[in-house]
């Protein structure tokens, strides 16, 4: 008898569309980011009844319903609750969790700094905008300090946050950063995600063209872009501009823009995303336009226990302890007396 | 009541021989109340007292009465920790109305507690404590020992703190270490007051502080000394004994309400070949389910300690989806924060099982006493129309069957079921007749593995039951998407139709409506008609059925009703109220259920309500029917203060 290699069921990214039409804006970020994300579970040859995507609420939490997957639609921030209780059903699923600004980092901000923490086994997308679009343009947490906005016609007095400081913060094992029209390297950096076993967390630069338009023209301009952009790469130095002519030094602990002609290249500040320590990922997270050159790629990529995983261990650890329960014997507990 | 002649037998372990000869008198039924501060170590004394007493044979209903605080200032009225224990050798269903013996510890706990002692009552207090510091502490003027205040009771000035320092003084250890003893020396004296041996509490002991052979010894030697001094003090002329009472036969352990909910929920796994997975954020008094599941790991069961509530019941939510059993649990306060999501369960037609342990509110109230005022929360309690199907447990045993039938009714309807049970029955002990599992009935749960159209899988499709199919992530084919917007009939897409959300809420309601209860909706006692119908729910059955036993004997036409299922409520409810000529409420609330009960059923119902933080006597509830009858209502309802002020009280009114 031969050996028969079973055949194998290959999906196109169009296979990963459900059958209802997207409706986000004309022009919205979002339909780069829904395109890639087909593109890289084609690519990486994912099984389509092992996939579930859960969101939040928000204009990015329509996702789940245009993936031909598994798909959860639930309630305002709450997403990361819902991931942690599935994972933990059935660790044996691919979880996506796709949020935005405000779902994740305001109302939801407390269960996506725990389940970080936690290093539940998904790959969360957050969509930033820095604006609430479903609700019509009030300022968001990461709307920029004086921004005006519907719900701030003086400007807004709160400071942002930055969300992979946040998710450094929480201890993440895997943060990055992509623009949605950087369609190559949102690919690369979703792909990579993709493949990290934890919580990985993936700020995706989004351009609302309604009520945000432009809030990322700095890092997407072609004239400015190779200013104020610096694509992270492991093991290299972190180089930007045209002609790759400027980099980064770190001085008394803190970083600084130099051209690469007037230092010794063993200055450089060297990336490495598998650092123990997150301390480089986080003043990376604190580099900001137009004080610096805004980091895309993957700033942290290490490996740490997954949660699911450890949960279910102790049962197994039980079970090898004290053998599998016996319920009689539960139920009658230690003390008994017959009547 | 007869007086036994001979001389005690040997009652107290093999090396305590009673040389007394002091007459033993034996009782039918004993109330007892142990009471100190909060660091006096009185519900251990308390819980070693029931298990003395289960083990003997006797009834047994417990109260255990502590305050929020963990350590309130020592020898203060607010630091007054409380355990009564109502032991029979009848059928009991209450901790006790009054305190036939108490155990003050100090000043501060004999004020709080003297109100409970009936008259005639045995009041043993440590009068080592009576100092002028701790007497101003607990507000007393005088010296209630010596200013003849204490005529009405058999009082017993026992010196507990020399006794047992003289006692443990050779253990080695430190006098504050020793001092911790005193509740076992004043265990012991307890123990030999109502005959009860002392080898349970000696293997408690001994296994407790295995590891450390001092504190074992000082205990023990505490424990004798008590046990001993009431053999030989003059200051009891005899003591008693309360036999065995007559259950039903089986084998029976002891149980409080949150272990039946935490075994329910085990055996509820076991029964349907699943893994729980129970979520849940800490709050009093539920906490003890946590503890109790999170010991468990080798039945299939995990914990998962959220980081709040909505997150609990978030990743219960997100565990039903994946399709392991879940089940969240809180009280009050937490079911608010919870809503929202419980919504997004009523939405998605997921199974989850949320517990409510009552306490006493709003807002964080009184969060170790209990009240029933959650009720209409849990019918009421989220946006739009939101339907629950509401289970409660009348008894801390109940709280097992209820919880397995809360489960079947959860995966059978594919819905969430909110149970209710309160701070009385989950921290109240009583004999559990061991259920044996092979005739628990089997919960039976079908997850399609193929789609149901020939169009492909409809996510809302649904069964003879009005339930939609649980299909699993992972299932090839079957692929779908849920969520909280409104879903199109059969395919569950997303669909804003006006007339698809009509239908879609009339569904969700009449899938509720529809339930068909797992086990007995209500539970009935005396006869169909009558002149007084008692309608309850949850944890005031006791006090009721005990109630409508005294009232009958008195002549008085009345019977009861417990209501367990409170949503969909029993219809057959309406014609069988309108058999009696009053009906009336008893409720630890100011009138939930009565107001569902108006509402639905077009009925005149009275209410008897008491919101102290503590459940009904026995007499309130007798008082409050009397009351009733003489016409003596005040608008609907009838208040207990008709009579004398109730007996349980935590502090009068100077405190």
């Amino acid at each position: 008898m031969s050996i028969a290699t079973p055949p194998v069921n290959v999906l196109k990214a169009s296979d990963f569309a459900s059958d209802q039409d997207p409706r986000w804006c004309p022009g919205c970020g979002d339909y780069a980011i829904l395109a890639q994300t087909k593109k890289v579970l084609a690519k990486i040859g994912a099984d389509r009844s092992k996939t579930v995507f859960i969101s939040g609420i928000g204009c990015s939490s329509r996702f789940p319903y245009y993936m031909n997957t598994y798909g959860f639609h639930s309630i305002h921030g709450r997403a990361p609750t819902l991931v942690t209780g599935l994972k933990l059903a059935n660790p044996g699923l691919t979880v996506w969790m796709v949020t935005g600004d405000g779902d994740a980092l305001s109302i939801g901000g407390n269960h996506l700094i725990h389940m970080i923490r936690r290093n539940v086994d998904v790959k969360i997308l957050l969509f930033n905008n820095r604006i609430y679009g479903l609700t019509k343009g009030q300022y968001s947490p990461t709307s920029e300090h004086g921004k005006k906005t519907k719900s701030t016609p003086m400007g807004s007095p709160d400071m942002p946050v930055r969300p992979i400081s946040i998710a450094i913060a929480a201890e993440a094992s895997f943060a990055a950063r992509a623009i949605d029209i950087d369609v190559k390297h949102l690919e690369y950096v979703l792909e990579r995600a993709a493949h990290h076993k934890g919580s990985a967390f993936v700020e995706i630069y989004q351009n609302c063209n309604i009520f945000n338009d432009g809030a990322y023209s700095y890092a997407t301009d072609k004239q400015s872009k190779s200013d104020t952009t610096l694509y992270l790469e492991h093991g290299k130095p972190m180089r930007f501009g045209k002609e790759l002519d400027k980099a980064i030094r770190v001085n008394q602990m803190r970083p600084e823009i130099v051209n690469v002609k007037d230092v010794p290249a063993d200055e450089l500040l060297i990336h490495d995303e598998k650092a123990p320590n997150p301390t480089l990922a986080f003043m990376l997270s604190r580099m900001r336009h137009p004080d610096f050159p805004e980091p895309l790629g993957v700033f942290r990529a290490v490996d740490q226990e997954r949660y699911a995983q450890l949960v279910r261990s102790q049962s197994e650890q039980a079970v090898q302890r004290l053998g599998k329960g016996d319920l009689q014997a539960l139920l009658r507990g230690s003390e008994t007396w017959t009547v | 009541m007869s007086i036994a002649t001979e001389p005690a037998g040997p009652d107290g372990s093999s090396s305590s021989s009673d040389i007394s000869t002091k007459p033993r008198k034996s009782l039918p039924a004993v109330t007892i109340r142990f009471a100190g501060d909060s660091g006096d170590g009185m519900q251990l004394a308390g819980t070693q007292f029931t298990d003395t007493s289960a083990l003997l044979g006797n009834d047994i209903s417990t109260l255990p009465d502590y305050p929020a605080e963990i350590r309130a200032p020592a020898g203060t009225l607010a630091g007054v920790s409380g355990y009564q224990i109502h032991f029979s050798s009848n059928d009991i269903f209450t901790p006790g109305d009054e305190v036939d013996a108490l155990v003050a510890m100090n000043p501060a706990a004999l004020r709080t507690n003297l109100k409970s002692v009936k008259t005639g009552g045995i009041v043993i207090v440590n009068e080592d404590s009576f100092t002028a510091v701790d007497l101003k502490k607990a507000q007393y003027t005088a010296n209630p020992l010596e200013d003849g205040s204490l005529g009405r009771y058999r009082l017993v000035k026992v010196p507990i703190d020399k006794l047992n320092a003289a006692a443990t003084a050779d253990t080695g250890l430190g006098a504050k270490d020793t001092d911790r003893c005193k509740n076992m020396f004043a265990l012991g004296l307890v123990y030999w007051l109502y005959g009860r041996p002392l080898d349970a509490t000696l293997g408690y002991i001994n296994k407790k502080f295995a590891k450390k052979p001092q504190v074992a010894t000082a205990n023990t030697k505490a424990l004798r000394a008590g046990y001993n001094f009431g053999i030989t003090t003059e200051l009891f002329q005899e003591h008693y004994e309360v036999p065995k009472a007559k259950l039903a036969s089986g084998l029976y352990r002891k149980i409080t309400g949150n272990e039946a909910v935490a075994l329910g929920m085990v055996a509820a796994a076991h029964l349907a070949g699943k893994e729980l997975i129970y979520c849940s954020y800490p709050i009093t008094p539920a906490s003890d389910i946590l503890h109790e599941l999170s010991a468990q790991k080798n039945f299939g069961v995990m914990t998962f300690q959220a980081e709040d509530e909505i997150a609990a019941m978030g990743a219960a939510i997100g565990v039903a989806f994946g399709g392991a059993l879940a089940a969240t649990g809180t009280s009050g306060p937490g079911l608010a924060l919870k809503g929202e999501a419980i919504g997004l369960a009523v939405m998605t037609e997921l199974p989850v099982v949320i517990v409510d342990v009552q306490r006493g509110g709003p807002s964080t109230g009184l969060p170790t006493k209990t009240e029933q005022a959650d009720l209409l929360q849990a019918m009421f309690g989220r946006n739009g129309e939101c339907p629950v199907p509401i289970l409660a447990a009348t008894s801390a045993s109940d709280c097992f069957s209820a919880m397995v039938e809360a489960f079947t009714i959860a995966t059978r309807y594919m819905t969430p079921v909110l149970f209710l049970s309160d701070g009385y029955i989950a921290n109240g002990a009583e004999p559990w007749l061991v259920p044996e599992v092979d005739k628990l009935p089997k919960i039976t749960i079908h997850h399609p593995t193929a789609a149901n159209d020939e169009a492909g899988f409809m996510p809302y499709q649904r069964n003879e039951d009005g339930a939609r199919p649980w299909a699993l992530p992972g299932t090839p084919g079957l692929e779908h998407r849920i969520g909280g917007l409104e879903k199109q009939d059969v395919t569950g897409n997303v669909s804003y139709d006006p007339a698809n959300h009509e239908r879609m809420i009339h569904l969700r309601a009449q899938k509720v409506a529809e339930i068909k209860p797992a086990g007995p909706a209500y539970l009935w006692n005396g006869p169909q008609s009558g002149d007084v119908l008692l309608v309850g729910w949850g944890s005031t059955y006791g006090a009721i059925r005990a109630a409508v036993q005294q009232l009958v004997e008195e002549g008085v036409s009345v019977a009861s009703c417990q209501i367990r299922y409170l949503n969909p409520l029993p219809e057959q409810l309406g014609e069988m109220m309108k058999r009696f000529k009053h009906i009336l409420s008893p409720e630890m609330n100011l009138g939930q259920l009565r107001m569902l009960l108006r509402a639905k059923f077009l009925v005149d119902v009275q209410g008897l309500n008491k919101v102290r933080g503590q459940p009904f006597t026995i007499s309130e509830i007798t008082r409050g029917v009397h009351a009733l009858l003489r016409g003596n209502l005040d608008g609907h309802m009838v208040t207990v203060n008709d009579g004398p002020a109730p007996r349980i009280e935590p502090i009068d009114d100077e405190g």
